[in-house]
């Protein structure tokens, strides 16, 4: 296994935090982990994520979301 | 050259606050109220009516955000066909603006002229002039204008006029909000930015007179809260539900895809936010399409309701014009998209 994979786009305002996301899933990673801090870049995070083909399991943090991402 | 829309964090129309929000403040104020004052922001109606005499009235407006696309003669035309647009929503013929205008020291003067060659350009097509304005330094750009227009009171239309069996039109597609997030992430081809553009510069203008003659019986134009948005406005004002054919709605194709590659500008969650339990869906809908009914639109097209016949009559001189639903009694739900 090679290092986990991690975007950490909490501060960011869409589009940005799905650019980050689509730059990290370049190389098609079996799995990676996106942080965000707005509803806004959770749901467009998951819908490229969905549409790219990956599963999307959101966990609500204290100063937002995780997004783990795993292809399907 | 300066791109105008990395100086922004929201644009357009999408940069408007959160209805939400808005309305707690505004309904936490005093209620003006005044015999000239014929409707104000109290009906949610486009611009505010003010009686000059018997057979005039007054009609103003004003909008401005921060660019939505980054050539500055664009942005200008768009602002102005977004402010001018109120106008004819309501009815009346713009006469005179005046300039708003929040300009980076920073940047480039010229900049500043194209932004106001552009609004001239379409004040100038509106068949108005532009007599005066008013410049601030900013850090983040922002254009509108505050726009006054006059016809008679029998020729005001209103936000509330809907009543059941009416059929609703509206006259440009939906989803520009969206094109513009994907061309702010170099996601949008150039036909679909280019297919924006050309709808957020179109004057309402040819919309408002096609209309003319006819009786419509309520008016509004689609812009920052979505056509949902408006629709729940136009609803609540006229105290009847809105039925609404999803497979009838004009939508700029590639604004679909957009949406599922997640490039849904911040203002559309705020208008689900605000709907959130107004609205009936079918299920099974297209998540994307269900996307496009809350996208925020920049000088979105006029949303009328009237009688079929006349709606008829209105598609054939106006073609871009769609029947997307109707009107009925009140039901459970002021909205119910089908």
């Amino acid at each position: 296994m090679g290092e986990s994979i991690v975007v950490d786009a909490r501060g960011l305002s869409c589009p940005q935090p799905v650019i980050e996301t689509k730059k990290a899933i370049a190389s098609k990673p079996e799995a990676l982990s996106v942080l965000v801090d707005n509803v806004a870049a959770k749901e467009n995070v998951t819908r490229y994520a969905n549409t790219m083909g990956y599963d999307v399991t959101i966990t609500q943090e204290e100063d937002g979301y995780t997004l783990c991402l795993k292809r399907r | 050259m300066v791109k105008l829309t990395s100086m922004v964090k929201t644009s357009g129309c999408a940069a408007k606050l959160a209805p939400a929000e808005l309305h707690r403040v505004l309904d936490s104020l005093p209620k003006v109220e005044n015999e000239h004052l014929l409707g104000g922001y109290a009906d949610a109606d486009d611009a505010l009516v003010w009686k000059v005499g018997d057979n005039l009235v007054c009609i103003q407006t004003v909008d401005f955000f921060p660019p939505m696309v980054d050539d500055p003669y664009t942005f200008g035309q768009i602002a102005a066909a977004n402010a001018l647009s109120d106008v004819w929503a309501m009815g009346a013929s713009p006469a005179v603006a005046m300039n708003l205008m929040c300009f980076p020291a920073c940047l480039d003067i010229d900049v500043m002229r194209q932004i106001m060659l552009g609004g001239l350009s379409k004040v100038t097509e509106a068949g108005a002039v532009i007599a005066g304005g008013h410049t601030i330094s900013d850090p983040t750009p922002k254009y509108g204008l505050c726009i006054t227009g006059f016809c008679s009171p029998a020729q005001v239309w209103k936000n509330g006029g809907a009543v059941p069996g009416d059929v609703l039109v509206l006259t440009k597609p939906l989803g520009v909000g969206i094109i513009n997030t994907a061309v702010k992430a170099g996601f949008a081809s150039e036909e679909a930015a280019a297919t924006a553009v050309k709808s957020m510069t179109t004057l309402n203008k040819y919309a408002r007179d096609a209309a003319r003659e006819l009786a419509v019986h309520g008016a509004t134009d689609v812009t920052g809260f979505g056509l949902l948005g408006h629709c729940y406005e136009m609803a609540q004002a006229g105290d009847v539900t809105l039925r609404i054919d999803s497979s009838a709605l004009p939508v700029i194709e590639q604004a679909l895809e957009y949406a599922d590659l997640g490039m849904l500008p911040e203002g559309l969650y705020n208008n689900m936010d605000y709907l959130k339990g107004q609205v009936e869906f079918p299920g099974g809908l297209r998540q994307s399409l269900r996307d496009v009914m809350f996208d925020p639109q920049t000088s979105g097209g006029l949303l009328l309701a009237m009688d079929a016949s006349d709606a008829e009559r209105f598609t054939e001189t106006f073609p871009d014009g769609r029947i997307i639903g109707s009107v009925v009694e009140k039901k459970d739900y002021p909205l119910v998209v089908f």
